[in-house]
């Protein structure tokens, strides 16, 4: 019998500490099935952030180290400079990225680092117990904003692909979602293509995935999706921001 | 083959690491020490290696991180608050165990303080500023000589323990100018002899078993292990790593205690007291961590004080007095802010002393 499916290599066979209804497993699988389809598993180096992903090395199956909240773009850069020939991605939520990092990644991305950073926007610090983020939306509660964030208390919402395409020196960004198979199946090609982009040597690729948190977010599974693909993706849309020929 | 040439101290400094296997520097620009990260910048492409300039001390220090944890040889050069910035990052390389060489040409402080020479660090670099239970090995030279030599050692003891090595040079080091022999430089090591050389280090070169470079331990039974692990390499350190000059101990009327140029200073002013007919002698630990306390032992019983001198309120004395272990009376006589003592002020205020503890 010929098997219609089998579990990517790039998985290591244990069980996630992720969330029922959260996407970080999704996202940790379409990269890990990505490397492993293009041949890329041995040749990876990738580093994992602060937040409920610092455990990212627990489950994909490559080289790993951690980095100190935020500094993931940093230490990737460090990477890099050792082992020219190499993969190397970072792994980063909203928190890390978008608050603590953000001098890291805007730099890295303006130096055109030659690797590959998935960034997870799920709108919140997960790991922390909830507390709002930089990407958390106006009127979202969370627990550092109870009745909802408002703009006069705590400003506007960052949109990083937007930031970051006003930058000379990224060579691909795209914001995919990971609310529905098509979508996921739409967020796998950008995985693709950005390993693609950084094997061609193009320079710095971004992806921002847009993820659940249905935990924080105090709703369930198929309403943290729906809230995903109506709320988030209204003020975050979906699209290709600086784009590469590969 | 080696050469004697003159050299200003922050060239020869970036020199002696380059020449000790060194070719990954992380820097960003700040007073006294910028003439490193302009050196490297020079002279790392053209002998094979990579020069990044960081966006901040922050950066610079995870760059090394990620270099480290790598397997490459990295170094990173900075001055008292880019080293106050770094501290997170020395706790994370301690934990993950990820060795990269440090070097603070150190200044005044407290906050931006003054850009003059100072040993205002001292507690800094030998108590650490970073969060858990962790140690760095400093070593603090006096001449440009010492300091390249110890630079160049620096590399193959930070890979031996698979630990940060700091570096500690006095602004003055770093901007004054001393004829100093080369050492031989050491064979590279290339990202093709890293999965062999270091199997630890993250390569991406499918060695069989994967690695991972971590500080992370949720569980506290494993974290707990790891931290005696750590100590166990620690306990090491200080059994190997303990280095000391020491100078006329035996008849000395007072023993001068001093580090980095203000060793060089003391020893001035031993020559000065012997004129007038005061023996004087010097303690002069060379490694701030780990203290060279058994030192203190050799003090001989003629000895009436024991003087630190110090570009700062007086750090180093608590480290002084548990090698004194109270037997002779321990006095500072310091400068702060980038003022310098002269020798003779050292002489007067050392009397004074002498005639206080008689």
């Amino acid at each position: 019998m010929k098997p219609v499916f089998t579990v990517t290599k790039g998985m290591l066979p244990v069980s996630t500490s992720y969330c029922p209804g959260c996407t970080h497993g999704v996202a940790h699988r379409i990269i890990m099935e990505t490397l492993d389809e293009m041949g890329l598993l041995g040749k990876t180096l990738g580093v994992a952030p602060i937040g409920c992903s610092v455990v990212a090395h627990q489950f994909m199956n490559v080289d790993m180290c951690e980095a100190a909240h935020g500094r993931a773009p940093a230490v990737a850069s460090g990477i890099r400079r050792v082992h020219p020939d190499k993969v190397v991605f970072t792994y980063q939520g909203d928190g890390d990225l978008a608050s603590i990092g953000m001098g890291e990644i805007v730099h890295a991305a303006a130096r055109g680092e030659k690797f590959s950073t998935f960034f997870i926007n799920n709108g919140i610090y997960g790991m922390t117990g909830g507390q709002m983020a930089p990407t958390t939306l106006i009127g979202q509660r969370s627990t550092t904003s109870v009745d909802g964030r408002t703009r006069e208390q705590a400003g506007m919402p960052l949109k990083i692909c937007e930031l970051l395409a006003t930058l000379d020196g990224p060579a691909y960004i795209e914001r995919v979602s990971l609310d529905s198979p098509a979508h996921i199946r739409a967020a796998k090609k950008a995985v693709r293509k950005a390993f693609e982009v950084q094997l061609a040597g193009k320079g710095f690729s971004f992806v921002e995935l847009l993820s659940t948190c249905p935990t924080n977010w105090g709703l369930t599974p198929p309403e943290a999706m729906k809230r995903m693909k109506e709320e988030v993706a209204a003020y975050y849309p979906l699209g290709v921001y600086r784009d590469a020929e590969v | 083959m080696s050469e004697k040439v003159l050299m200003k101290g922050n060239e020869a400094f970036a020199e002696a690491v380059i020449r000790g296997g060194v070719r990954f520097y992380f820097g960003y620009p700040i007073t006294p020490q910028s003439e490193i990260p302009e050196f490297m910048s020079r002279e790392l492409p053209k002998r094979g290696g990579k020069f990044l300039q960081a966006e901040s001390e922050l950066g610079a220090i995870n760059m090394a991180y990620g270099c480290g944890a790598a397997g490459g040889n990295g170094f990173i050069s900075s001055s008292s608050p880019g080293i106050a910035l770094m501290q997170e990052g020395m706790s994370f390389l301690c934990g993950a165990e990820v060795p990269v060489t440090l070097l603070n040409v150190s200044r005044g402080g407290p906050g931006i303080g003054s850009i003059q020479p100072g040993q205002a660090d001292y507690n800094q670099v030998t108590r650490g500023g970073g969060n858990g239970d962790y140690k760095i090995p400093v070593f603090a030279p006096a001449s440009i000589q010492e300091a390249v030599d110890i630079l160049y050692e620096a590399p193959e003891i930070a890979n031996r323990y698979r630990n940060p090595v700091m570096v500690l040079a006095d602004g003055l080091m770093g901007q004054m100018m001393e004829p100093v022999l080369l050492p031989e430089p050491k064979p590279d090591l290339t990202s093709a002899d890293i999965p062999k050389v270091k199997p630890w280090a993250i390569s991406g070169s499918e060695k069989g078993e994967r690695s991972v470079v971590k500080s992370l331990r949720l569980q506290p039974e494993v974290l707990e292990a790891h931290v005696e692990h750590l100590f166990e390499k620690y306990a090491e350190m200080e059994k190997e790593l303990e280095r000391v000059e020491c100078e006329s101990l035996e008849d000395a009327e007072v023993v001068f205690v001093a580090f980095g140029t203000m060793a060089r200073l003391a020893r001035e002013a031993m020559e000065l007291l012997e004129a007038q007919g005061i023996r004087a002698g010097l303690i002069r630990p060379i490694s701030l961590w780990p203290f060279p306390y058994a030192a203190f032992d050799r003090i001989s019983d003629k000895t009436r004080a024991v003087v630190s001198v110090e570009l700062s309120m007086g750090q180093m004395l608590q480290d002084i007095n548990l090698g004194v272990k109270g037997r002779v009376p321990v006095r500072l006589v310091h400068r702060v802010g980038g003022m310098l003592p002269t020798s003779i002020e050292v002489v007067e205020k050392t009397k004074k002393i002498l005639e206080e503890v008689r």
